[in-house]
């Protein structure tokens, strides 16, 4: 497995060996060690590549990722996997502020915490975050799912269109125009999926609630000015 | 906007290297603030002694003889320590103020960074690693320190202009942000008798600060009023005679990372910023939430 | 009993004027604010406050022909590897396919295509036919990211992040259920018919240190190729450029309050954000301050009208200027043939503006199948063309009576202003004065 050391290497230069892939190859394997802390690692890449990340991350890892399997075995800093299309991105560690930020597709994985703005515009993306995720998540989340075991912070889904959140664990407060909603047979499913492409299996769909829109924000209304 | 770095030292044996894993964490951090960047070292108790760090435009002339002038006005056991162009005078704890009053009126052009028993602060214009070369910080031991280095907003580029912000004995305050109510309070606190050099937003909040606890408050209870009384984005590290302190404010979008092992606690707008603490691959690392005052102290 | 003694003119109010009174009991009978589109209407001191001085005893001008004036910009100079040339220097500000209908935003791709310049995505993403039509297509990275996407930003000739536009620095995209259909829902991911609430500030970065960020990771995203650009309104010029630069930006937008928008509140429009003329000097003299002038581009937006307001702009120090309003306009906006339909609105042409209602009888900010129809993307892309070639030889006409041969070598003292707020905000002296007011720092 080719192994870049960013140590060594420059960030433009993994960057641009990571571009420079075969889409429709063979599924490579790349190791990239000593990331400590830098900026826009494995940003943009198009190729089904496997990118094993030793160490912690600063911010926009794995930004706008396509089709890549990315791991991160550390930490990850803001805006993680942020506008990411497709593919799957897994953080061992806790994940900053920003999380999956207006991302449209593909699965994001946090293994521990993730911060505030969680999921925050997204667009279609998946996220399930084992740990707790802080305040303001999936603000103006249009589509896509996200997934808590742990806790939520203030503000949950504040402003929020399509997208799906469950939480396991307790919600400190729901943000304007977000609302408990029944779990049914169709959410059970589809949570017992998502639960199973992270690799969890300890816990059960029935043990989520499930948030989504009340649309009372969708066409403007005066009487909903406090909302604003 | 900026780049902020702390350390708090829990083990005692790493005191001789606080100077130098500061000085590494605050270069780190040069891309956030190309401007200037400042450093406040907690240094050694000096039983009965306090220090005033000054700095000035012209240091070898207002330097020269100045511990004799002082010495002539009152200031007994004044001594001085120059570093470019700042200097550290030592003098008895209780002549603080005295030392102050006479500085005014022999050498009007020098600034006062800050005053304490153990606390030293050096800002100037230029990048990290000058700044930091200019006043031999790696050289430097002590229990604790706050760095910051700045991208400025909507006020100038100059030394005064650099952060930290002394807001009384021992204390200082570090901020990344941008405040959008600190023409206001500014009026107002000036009309309170505080006195304040720049129009940096930072320096507004140093002096809310300092007015707050002239009311009484301590510096938590002050940190906490700061809470509902400043307006706009901020991360501030206030650091203090015994420890540092950590706030952000409600919608807390400026970055804050923090890391704690045995041996230390540190913050960082990056975790960049702390990659090369020892023992880093092993620590918790965490961030603040947000309208919450933390503290450390020894 | 009145009628025997004399009565005074009946005098209406200057505070409570008859559009204050209408704005009034509209609001008061629908409970919303009023929105609408364009720019500011009010009159603020503009290019026409200023004048050029010409050619006289002292300076001799160019003939013309022969001897060349030329107007060729280079953008994105600073960081990237492939930087934009143009061939004159006026671009086609950012409007979103969603405000505008596609054939629209086809008639800008070629008429800016035919004239050698550039267009901009806006709100709302890349269309096929923008790109496909338009030879230099800039690419917005808007707080929204509607439609954002990796294939269209490596397909981008430049990145545009949008902080702010001059008709509403700190508002964000605004776009109503009737005007979201659904191309224009798939596109925006939201569902069809509702009102879209658009974030103002970028979901994963607050402050120019962490857009520093942002920008190194967009960089390596695309290689180092694309020029980047920062939009930004009206609010603090000084300030906001050197942030810009120290922020990482190739070239900075800088849109003015007379800079238009597709929908938003009146109240935003009217009284936040400068105008354009008091915003390009305090610009130029923070590249100066920092050594980048030229190094950066800016390009100035908001009101760019012709090229008398081109030549200005470059001689206050920009590289460039955008053009929005100006090109709708060219392509068919508010034109009197359809005088009838505007009055069936209740307005008139030249003063239509409620382009978010998506009922445009010029078929440009509307949605509709049958309306759209209207603008044939062919013939409007040739007016386009024509208006951008005649603001270019109206710039070269004057520059060359300057003695320039080159546009960019107009400068402020080639100017002088007709009155003391237009001297004040260019920095140039009242006309038969050496008067320059408010100088004294930014």
């Amino acid at each position: 497995m080719p192994v870049l050391d960013l140590a060594t290497t420059e960030l433009r230069a993994l960057n641009a060996s990571l571009h420079a892939l075969d889409k429709n190859g063979e599924n490579a394997e790349f190791e990239v060690i000593n990331p400590r802390g830098a900026h826009a690692v494995a940003v943009g890449i198009d190729a089904p590549v496997d990118v094993h990340i030793k160490g912690s991350v600063g911010y926009y890892c794995a930004g706008m990722n396509e089709t890549a399997n990315i791991t991160v075995h550390g930490h990850a800093g803001p805006g993680v996997a942020e506008n990411m299309m497709s593919g799957k991105v897994v953080i061992k560690g806790d994940a900053s502020q920003y999380a999956g930020a207006t991302a449209h597709g593909g699965l994001l994985v946090i293994e521990g915490n993730a911060s505030s703005r969680c999921g925050i515009s997204m667009k279609g993306i998946d996220i399930v975050v084992k740990g707790n995720i802080g305040h303001m998540s999936a603000f103006m989340a249009q589509s896509g799912n996200l997934v808590v075991l742990g806790d939520a912070g203030d503000a949950l889904g504040d402003s929020l269109y399509e997208a799906r959140l469950f939480v396991r664990g307790k919600v400190k407060s729901l943000g304007a125009d977000c609302i408990k909603k029944d779990m049914r047979p169709e959410h059970i499913e589809l949570l017992g999926k998502l639960l199973s492409d992270a690799g969890i299996t300890d816990v059960k769909p029935e043990e989520f609630t499930r948030y989504g829109s009340a649309r009372q924000l969708y066409n403007f209304n005066i009487d909903n000015a406090d909302a604003y | 906007m900026c780049g902020i770095v702390g350390l708090f030292l829990k083990d005692k044996s790493l005191e001789p290297q606080l100077g130098t894993l500061l000085s590494e964490m605050l270069v780190t951090m040069t891309d956030r603030g190309p401007d200037s960047a400042g450093i406040a070292i907690y240094g050694a108790d000096q039983n009965n002694l306090a220090k005033l760090t000054i700095q000035s435009p012209d240091p070898e002339t207002d330097f020269a003889g100045l511990t004799d002038e002082l010495r002539a006005a009152g200031i007994s056991n004044a001594s001085i320590l120059p570093k470019s162009t700042h200097a550290v005078i030592t003098v008895a704890a209780d002549q603080i103020d005295a030392t102050r009053k006479a500085l005014g009126e022999l050498r009007p052009n020098v600034r006062v960074m800050g005053t304490g028993s153990v606390m030293e602060i050096y800002k100037e214009v230029g990048l990290p690693k000058d700044v930091l070369e200019r006043f031999k910080i790696s050289d430097m031991s002590g229990t604790h320190g706050i760095g910051h280095t700045r991208m400025a907003t909507e006020s100038a580029v100059t030394t005064l202009g650099a952060h930290p912000f002394s807001t009384g004995l021992d204390q200082c305050l570090v901020h990344n942000g941008s405040l959008s109510n600190h023409n206001n309070l500014r009026r107002e606190l000036s009309h309170q008798g505080i006195h304040m050099e720049t129009e940096n937003d930072s320096e507004v909040a140093a002096a809310y600060l300092t007015g707050e606890m002239a009311k009484g408050k301590n510096l938590g209870e002050a940190l906490t009023s700061a809470l509902d009384d400043l307006d706009g984005f901020f991360t501030f590290v206030v650091g203090t005679k015994s420890g540092f302190g950590v706030v952000r404010d409600p919608i807390a979008c400026k970055p804050a990372v923090m890391a704690e092992t045995d041996a230390y606690v540190a913050f960082g707008s990056e975790y960049r910023a702390l990659v090369n603490l020892p023992g880093i691959e092993d620590a918790r690392v965490w961030e603040p939430e947000p309208a919450t005052v933390y503290f450390w102290e020894h | 009993m009145s009628h025997k003694h004399p009565v005074t003119t009946p005098r209406k109010s200057a505070t409570f004027d008859d559009y204050t009174l209408s704005e009034i009991r509209r609001a008061a009978a629908t409970g919303i604010y009023d929105i609408r589109g364009s720019g500011t209407k009010r009159k603020v001191p503009h290019f026409d406050d200023l004048l050029f001085l010409g050619a006289s005893m002292s300076r001799y001008p160019l003939e013309g022909y022969r001897e060349k004036c030329e107007t060729s910009v280079t953008l994105g100079t600073r960081f990237a590897k492939k930087p934009i040339e143009l061939k004159i220097p006026i671009t086609i500000a950012g409007m979103s396919f969603g405000s505008l209908s596609g054939p629209a935003k086809e008639a800008l791709g070629r008429g800016a295509t035919l004239a050698g310049t550039s267009t901009t995505t806006g709100d709302g993403g890349m269309t096929e036919e923008e790109r496909g039509h338009s030879e230099t297509l800039v690419y917005q990275y808007l707080p929204s990211r509607y439609g954002m996407n990796p294939r269209d930003l490596k397909r981008a000739d430049a990145i545009e992040i949008v902080i702010g536009q001059g008709a509403k620095p700190g508002g964000g995209g605004m776009l109503l259920g009737q005007k979201i259909s659904d191309r224009v829902a798939h596109m925006r991911n939201l569902p069809k018919g509702i009102d879209q609430r658009s974030a103002c500030r970028h979901p994963d970065w607050t402050g120019p240190d962490d857009l520093e960020i942002k920008i190194q990771e967009l960089r390596e995203i695309t290689d180092w190729e694309k020029p980047i650009f920062i939009k930004v309104g009206g609010a603090r010029p000084y300030y906001d450029v050197a942030l810009a630069v120290k922020a990482g930006a190739d070239v900075i937008v800088l849109d003015g309050m007379q800079g238009g928008t597709a929908a938003t509140q009146e109240v935003f429009i009217e009284h936040v954000g400068q105008p354009t003329l008091a915003c390009i000097r305090p610009a130029v003299k923070a590249l100066q301050d920092m050594g980048m002038h030229r190094k950066v581009q800016l390009i100035v937006s908001g009101g760019i009208r012709n090229g008398a307001d081109v030549a200005k702009a470059l001689a206050l120090g920009a590289d460039a200027v955008s053009i929005g309003t100006a090109a709708l306009v060219a392509i068919g906006d508010n034109d009197p043939k359809w005088e009838e339909d505007y009055n069936a609105l209740g307005t008139t042409a030249g003063a239509y503006d409620d382009w978010h209602e998506g009922r445009d009888p010029a078929g440009i900010t509307t949605q509709d199948a049958d309306l759209m129809k209207r603008v044939d993307p062919i013939a409007a892309g040739r007016r386009l063309a024509n208006y951008l070639k005649v603001m270019t030889l109206e710039a070269q006409t004057i520059a060359r009576a300057c003695g320039k041969n080159h546009v960019h070598n107009l400068e402020p003292e080639d100017l002088c202003a007709l009155n003391i707020e237009a001297a004040a905000m260019a920095g140039v002296p009242l006309a038969g004065t050496s008067w320059i007011p408010g100088q004294g720092g930014f």
